[in-house]
């Protein structure tokens, strides 16, 4: 027997062992309980964790479901590349549905051309999970993002029309989890839902986990807008008179181009962005999301319409 | 000067693992309060957070910073000026992670309280120093020890608005620790403080300087972990079975790994082991991590345990160790204290599904017993479930369960109930 394995012996499990041994256990219950469930993934960090968690709950065997991505189309190429080599080395499915396709089909439509299509990925997903006829979507959402999340269930219910309803979730106690469902209605299950950001970083650290160039503090053109960075590409234009700067920065959480802002950093490693997100005085969506700004009751807003 | 360092060294590896603790009591116990104040001097809450609930505050003209607003629930929840249910909240120490569940203390008590206390090794009981223990303390003394929390940490508060006067924390330690008695709470600590002062805390501050004891993080920082007892009997409902069938990997080509959690003591490589309910015997020829070989695998990991037979073994089957049965008891039959979640009440000619580990049965209602009235902790009796309701039942079961009794293992003895018309779960209970 090894030192470490003594050590835990007499002291129980770590934060970070505790935490893993967590999210394993939902995931395998999505397993035993579901009949066709999904691994939402996307190239973020938080998914790139589940994927992580997923090799440890089920290998030597293959994933018992396939990875999906709703896929803007506004989505950083290098997060696209790294979820489409990610899955490769895994020799998972992945399957790519698309905001494009859904705006195409009339399903979504846009104020205007250049309107955010983040809150339209609930249609996108909505219609994914009726083509494959998902029972349960896997999430790497955490309770500590946001007040909505907080209150979430870890296995939580979505009527037919993906919805949330917040004042008739089922009760859940201790680690019995309820995924029944009837035909149609589904099951978001978040293994990571009581991991903070930081928890989240120290995995990556000691896990070892690559994670897409975007992360890390890099050279980016940018506006300031509305008190946060807003990058500028060429779906993300500067506007008349706006000045573009050219800033260190990195990304603190990644998703749709048009509305995840990043931070002025030098953290360059995951070393470096651990003490950055432990001295940090800006909650993680506070900093970032241009969705979250628009008021206090944003998220609660979209997780009833059926997002994430 | 506080005896701990209270800005959290992040720096440092956590190494004290991970406690969940419950909050019980009213908002006029001051239990926001309380709550911001832990996660405020812990430094949990970021400035965009603490800049929203000061533009609250000034809102609602207020002269100070009302910490109690971090806890503020959701629109829903604003829109009906009820909280809905138990919300969940995070801090670190730096030498330990700990998960609050906080549940609402009007609408609902009871379903809110059970659900939260179910996942807690500790709960902080809130008192009024002005008031005493009032018939909410009993209640939630007395929920949370219904529901098997271990360690009980009474938090008189408002001990500012007694002028912080020792004789009246003494008179109150006194007529809990009577009550406590009573009802066979064993682990109980006392600690004065003023939440909204921050004395006793995190901080000790300079008005409770008669008090010797520890400040209520370091009692938190210092409660045992759950599985800390050595006695602990081996149980591993299996989850999953993994048969990757390789046809290309000789190595993998009869691999059958049973995947689960040991949900209390530990198993070795080697050791005996029988599987329940069939009571197949073998022994463990591996244990496996994350893919790597271990000797041993303890309490709370998820593991796959590799066994030296082929014997039949599936999802919902129990592997115990060979001599540690005695107390599991595979049965058709279970009497359990019931708390009733759902909406419409028990009915008893209606059949329902009952999940117990990993395992589900279908189950008819076989005699209800008295009726727990956790006002007034007299027993009645009953014919009937309402929802809140806490009564000793039986149960008839299609399927046998492997089942411990709940107050010798929370994991193996406890179960919920689902309608299958709404498939929710509608019951708690707690297997005598």
């Amino acid at each position: 027997m090894n030192a470490t394995t003594l050590q835990a012996a007499r002291h129980g499990l770590d934060h970070l062992d505790w935490l893993e041994a967590e999210a394993i256990h939902i995931l395998r219950e999505v397993a035993g309980q579901c009949a066709n469930p999904a691994l939402l993934f996307s190239g973020g960090k938080d998914s790139i964790v589940l994927l992580r968690l997923a090799e440890k709950a089920f290998r030597p065997g293959r994933f018992p479901f396939p990875l999906l991505h709703i896929d803007t189309g506004h989505n950083y190429p290098e997060v696209i590349d790294f979820r489409d080599a990610r899955a490769c080395q895994l020799g998972e499915r992945l399957i790519v549905r698309s905001v494009e396709n859904s705006i195409s089909r009339g399903t979504v439509r846009l104020k205007s051309a250049d309107e955010s299509r983040n809150k339209h990925q609930s249609v996108t997903l909505l219609e994914a999970i009726g083509e494959f006829g998902f029972d349960a979507c896997i999430g790497g959402a955490r309770r500590d993002e946001e007040k909505a999340r907080a209150k979430e269930r870890i296995f939580s219910f979505r009527d037919e029309f993906g919805g949330w309803d917040p004042k008739n979730q089922r009760p859940e106690l201790w680690d019995l989890f309820n995924a029944r469902v009837h035909t149609g209605e589904n099951i978001r299950a978040f293994p990571i839902s009581n991991w903070t950001e930081l928890d989240v970083w120290q995995y990556i650290a000691r896990e070892g986990l690559a994670l897409p160039a975007i992360y890390f503090a890099h050279w980016r053109p940018v506006v300031r807008r509305g008190g946060l960075l807003q990058p500028v590409t060429d779906i993300s234009p500067a506007g008349d008179g706006e000045a573009v700067e050219l800033l260190r920065v990195r990304f603190r959480t990644v998703g749709d181009i048009t509305c995840t802002a990043p931070v002025e950093s030098d953290a360059d490693t995951v070393e470096k962005i651990i003490v950055e997100t432990a001295t940090t005085t800006i909650t993680e969506r506070g900093a970032t999301r241009l969705d979250d700004q628009a008021s206090e009751a944003a998220m609660e807003q979209r997780k009833k319409e059926g997002y994430f | 000067m506080s005896a701990i360092e209270h800005i959290p060294e992040f720096s440092r590896p956590i190494d004290n693992g991970l406690l969940r603790f419950l909050t019980c009591g009213s908002v006029d116990d001051g239990k926001s309060t309380l709550i911001g104040r832990l996660l405020y001097d812990t430094k949990a809450i970021l400035a965009d957070t603490l800049h929203a609930i000061e533009k609250t505050s000034l809102r609602r003209g207020l002269e100070a910073v009302d910490l109690s607003l971090l806890t503020d629930g959701l629109q829903a929840e604003r829109e009906q000026g009820i909280t809905i249910d138990v919300a969940y909240r995070y801090f670190s120490t730096g030498r330990r992670k700990y998960i609050i569940a906080d549940a609402p203390g009007h609408e609902q008590y009871t379903r809110n309280m059970v659900t939260a206390a179910s996942t807690a090794d500790l709960a902080i009981i809130l008192i009024d120093a002005r008031k005493g223990v009032l018939t909410q303390t009993r209640r939630h003394s007395c929920l949370a020890h219904l529901m098997g929390i271990p360690h009980l940490v009474v938090a008189v508060n408002k001990m500012d608005l007694v002028g912080y006067d020792q004789t009246v924390f003494e008179r109150i330690c006194g007529e809990y620790l009577a009550f406590a008695r009573q009802l066979g709470i064993g682990d109980v600590r006392f600690v004065p403080l003023s939440a909204l002062k921050g004395d006793m805390l995190v901080d000790r501050g300079d008005n409770l300087s008669w008090y010797p004891g520890p400040t209520l993080i370091e009692i938190l920082q210092s409660a045992p972990a759950a599985h800390s007892g050595c006695d602990e009997r081996f149980r591993f409902p299996v989850q999953y079975v993994c048969r990757p069938r390789k046809a290309d990997d000789p190595a993998l080509h009869d691999y059958r790994g049973f995947m689960g959690r040991v949900e209390s003591g530990e198993i070795a490589v080697g050791d005996e082991v029988l599987v329940l309910p069939s009571e197949r015997r073998s022994l463990i020829k591996g244990i496996h991590v994350g893919g790597k070989p271990q000797p041993r695998a303890i309490a709370e990991q998820s593991v796959t345990l590799l066994l030296d037979d082929e014997i039949d073994v599936s999802r919902g089957d129990m592997i115990v160790r060979a001599g540690d049965q005695e107390s599991a008891r595979v049965t058709r039959r279970i009497e359990a204290m019931l708390c009733w979640l759902g909406d419409r009440p028990l009915d008893a000619q209606r059949k329902y599904l009952i999940r117990q580990t990993t395992r589900e049965t279908r189950a008819l209602l076989d005699g209800i017993g008295q009726r727990l009235d956790i006002n007034t902790l007299q027993e009645h009796p009953a014919d009937g479930l309402a929802m809140n309701d806490i009564a000793r039942v039986a149960f008839k079961l299609a399927q046998p369960l492997v089942v411990d009794s709940y107050t010798e293992n929370r994991a193996t003895g406890a179960f919920i109930v689902i309608d299958e018309s709404t498939n929710n779960t509608v019951g708690a209970g707690m297997i005598l």
